[in-house]
């Protein structure tokens, strides 16, 4: 089964090179996964989340708060 | 501190490139280059520091920090503090902001967290550090963490909750129970990339704005006769501080492209004090700030919120110019 991993940020510059960051690691490691763009609002705070960009997998909170290095993602992918 | 790059300037500039001294182009240049290495060293030093800090004291650790102790109203200034080493990206603040009231957190600390973090952030220290030394740095940073409790404490005590918007109320209601915060149980060393990281992009971020005003500062260095402005803004002058203040409130900007232009100003004859509540104005509020908080906060509510801390930030933009 396809992972499910979401980036949530209102579309702020940081938020922008998580999502690069994120499709680049699922490219490099080629595993099945849906990347989806969390930038309303009201659907970013299901989340227990104090600070954005914010990367969730599996609806699993993994990073908050910073951009996170390709290395990272590629960890927590598999 | 510095005199071993001023000695470098020098040589660079009347040696190397042999340009004349004393010459416009010549200050212009001197300037140029010992005021951008200065403050990319400061902003190294300072972003590193406050990110060894944040590491260890993370948002979500603040958070529970203020929610499982009381602090008899030293929350505000628990929440002033932490404010000002947390990196702060205008696109947090409403995530910040709802995580921090559903916490339990009052209204009034949530907001003095919310006005110091970007009032008080690691590039502003670093640039105020290297254009007007480190006494103005420590009344910005400590005048900054009181102006955020002030303000903090006053929309605390006006009860705003009704004013919030609807969704968010309704988010309030269900509260859910927070899980519990997992600290990282990192070593020092292992620390160290991330912080590096963050710090070397927020350098990234804003070195382009530096030297930019740094560029038109050094021009202006150079060709703006000393004490030219002092007759149209001088501190006896008493609309200058809320005018400075109002055409600073809606601009979107770091203060890294700013505060070279403003070093200027104030050798060129601006006073220092209209000079910080200026900047205090550019970075603790702007207008895509404001539309985001539109999403939690009813126009009224938003109206409250930006005239408080407009008023504070006139008033101690007053209060700098008189003891300064």
């Amino acid at each position: 089964m396809a992972l499910s991993i979401k980036i949530l940020g209102p579309g702020c510059a940081r938020c922008k090179s998580t999502f690069e960051v994120v499709k680049k690691a699922v490219e490099q490691t080629g595993v099945q996964a849906d990347i989806t763009k969390v930038e309303d609002l009201e659907g970013m705070m299901k989340y227990n989340i104090l600070s954005t960009p914010a990367v969730v997998v599996n609806e699993q909170i993994k990073i908050s708060g910073r951009v996170p290095t390709v290395e990272e993602i590629k960890k927590l992918l598999n | 501190m510095f005199d071993w790059l001023q000695h470098f300037a020098d040589w660079l500039i009347y040696s190397v490139l042999k340009i004349d001294s004393p010459s416009k182009l010549g200050d212009a240049l001197n300037f140029f280059v010992y005021d951008t290495i200065k403050i990319f060293i400061l902003l190294m030093i300072v972003t590193l520091l406050m990110g060894t800090i944040n590491s260890y004291f993370p948002i979500d650790k603040v958070r529970s920090f203020l929610t499982k102790r009381k602090w008899y109203g030293l929350d505000y200034f628990v929440a002033s503090f932490f404010g000002t080493i947390t990196p702060f990206c205008s696109c947090s603040s409403v995530p910040l902001f709802i995580g921090f009231v559903k916490g339990g957190i009052p209204l009034g600390i949530t907001f003095a967290f919310l006005i110091s973090s970007p009032l008080v952030d690691a590039v502003t220290v670093a640039i105020f550090w290297g254009m007007f030394g480190l006494k103005t740095t420590l009344i910005y940073v400590v005048s900054g963490i009181i102006l955020s409790m002030i303000a903090g404490y006053t929309l605390g005590r006006m009860k705003l909750e009704p004013l919030l918007t609807d969704w968010v109320k309704q988010l309030l209601k269900n509260k859910q129970d927070l899980s519990e915060y997992q600290e990282e149980t990192l070593s020092f060393i292992q620390r160290i990339p991330a912080i590096a990281n963050e710090a070397l992009s927020i350098v990234k971020g804003v070195s382009l704005y530096i030297l930019i005003g740094v560029a038109i500062g050094g021009l202006m260095h150079g060709y703006i006769p000393t004490g030219f402005f002092e007759e149209y803004i001088s501190k006896s002058n008493p609309l200058a501080v809320p005018l400075a203040v109002i055409v600073g409130v809606p601009l979107y900007s770091n203060t890294a492209g700013i505060l070279p232009i403003m070093q200027v100003l104030v050798e060129k004859g601006i006073p220092l004090g209209t000079v910080i509540a200026f900047s205090m104005s550019v970075v603790a509020l702007s207008i895509p700030e404001a539309l985001l908080l539109k999403k939690i906060m009813t126009t009224k509510m938003l109206m409250i919120f930006l005239a408080v801390v407009t008023i504070c930030i006139i008033l101690s933009g007053y209060i700098f110019n008189f003891i300064l």
